[in-house]
């Protein structure tokens, strides 16, 4: 049977509100036999420090990304991590995180690659799911195999690649990284070490909307109206358009993709995921420095 | 060929990591940032006092006493929410804490290399750990003359 929809006001506004709960729907039907949770943090010890109970881990580094090649896990790869945290291509997967839920709308990009039908973001993520004073628990849960069959990954829809972002220069385009990154004056977040770039900067035309600025102070996403100011209206996106998001390695634009694709509805939204770290190594692609686009 | 050794304790710290199945090492390390130790009140009231580490993925503040023997003291602050970060603050503390200048000195730099953590957690954040351990030599040198 169907897991339900999430019927809060707020995500009525969105464009899929199907795509989204809240911590108090989940905390309702964490014993729903359809669905699985999966925490998805940038650290890699935040969910054996306590997690929502039940839910599985889902690590981006070890789990979701090919260990040798700079990719995503391949169709029998995918196919054998969901099986093994006892999740099958009918379940209802709710992904959560830490820092905003950056790193499960990360995950649930890669889900998506997959077409897994039901995906759906907790709003809020870890953070709001603690500071509500909801349980945790260290318990790993030991859930029954799932029955997940291989499936192709679809790159074609909602992930760019360099050479389709060279063809893509003039169309719009949303730089998610902080503005000093934007600039070219710090290859890096700030506060975080300095690697990974050559050369500092940003795609020519891309436009600058930190990622954090969809999200609230505790953690979930602005309304739908509040988004619309930030994309329509600062960034001038149309409703049609065809957009390219980027950051540094794909994760923080995965927050935004998610934004765009599924809460404001643009029909096609790609996450360009070699981002700065393939941008700014590159020989000869054109770079723009300075605060304008 | 040069060898470096590990001083005993960081060699027993680096036998136990890799003495244990891969799935366990998370674990291990969790053990180790919930062991170290909370700032003396001399830091905790004065954090200026502290040498921040920004090579750390998330927040990390160190400090580094020598006494007149020589003995080193080390003292470590980072969020709970950055359990990484504090469990290779921890495994540091643990191995070195209380050891002599010379022998903290001649710890090399890519001891983080050797807990068998490689495929577990990202290069960036054993990056973050070589360089506490680079920053903490350095004070020592500062220090003992």
């Amino acid at each position: 049977m169907a897991v339900p929809y999430d019927s809060a006001a707020k995500f009525a506004e969105y464009a899929h509100p199907e795509m989204v709960v809240t911590t108090e729907w989940v905390s309702r039907h964490l014993d729903d036999a359809d669905l699985v949770v999966a925490e998805s943090d940038e650290d890699v010890l935040l969910y054996e420090t306590g997690h929502v109970p039940g839910a599985v881990k889902l690590d981006w580094h070890t789990e979701l990304n090919d260990p040798v090649t700079r990719d995503y896990v391949d169709g029998p790869g995918f196919a054998r991590l969901m099986s093994q945290e006892g999740i099958s291509r009918d379940t209802t997967l709710v992904l959560y995180g830490d820092k905003n839920n950056w790193w499960a709308a990360y995950a649930l990009w890669v889900c998506s690659l997959f077409g897994h039908p039901d995906l759906r973001l907790m709003d809020g993520g870890r953070t709001k799911w603690i500071a509500e004073g909801r349980p945790v628990s260290t318990d790993v849960p030991q859930r029954p195999q799932g029955i997940y069959p291989v499936i192709d990954r679809d790159d074609g829809q909602i992930r760019a690649f360099q050479d389709q972002v060279l063809a893509h220069l003039g169309k719009p385009m949303i730089d998610v990284r902080s503005p000093g990154e934007y600039s070219g004056e710090l290859l890096h977040m700030p506060d975080y070490p300095q690697e990974g770039a050559l050369r500092g900067g940003h795609i020519p035309g891309a436009r600058n909307v930190p990622w954090s600025r969809a999200a609230a102070e505790d953690a979930t996403f602005r309304t739908r109206a509040e988004l619309e100011a930030i994309y329509a209206g600062e960034a001038e996106l149309h409703p049609e358009d065809d957009v390219v998001v980027y950051c540094r390695i794909g994760e923080r634009s995965s927050h935004t993709w998610f934004v765009l694709q599924h809460l404001l509805g643009y029909p096609q939204v790609r996450n360009y995921d070699g981002s700065w770290t393939e941008w700014g190594n590159t020989v000869r692609v054109p770079i723009a420095r300075g605060e304008k686009p | 060929m040069t060898t470096t050794t590990l001083h005993p304790r960081l060699q027993d710290i680096a036998d136990e990591f890799n003495g244990i199945p891969s799935a366990e090492r998370l674990q291990l390390l969790l053990e180790f940032s919930q062991d170290l130790p909370p700032l003396p009140a001399r830091y905790a009231e004065h954090p200026d006092l502290l040498e921040p580490v920004p090579e750390c993925q998330s927040p990390l503040f160190l400090a580094v006493e020598v006494d007149q023997d020589a003995t080193v003291h080390l003292f470590f602050d980072a969020p709970r929410e950055a359990p990484t970060t504090r469990g290779f603050a921890g495994i540091l503390q643990a191995g070195l804490d209380g050891l002599s200048a010379d022998e903290v000195l001649a710890t090399p730099g890519e001891f983080s290399s050797q807990l068998g953590l490689q495929d577990l957690v990202s290069p960036l954040r054993l990056r973050g750990m070589a360089a506490m351990l680079a920053r903490i030599k350095r004070q020592i040198r500062e220090r003992h003359r």
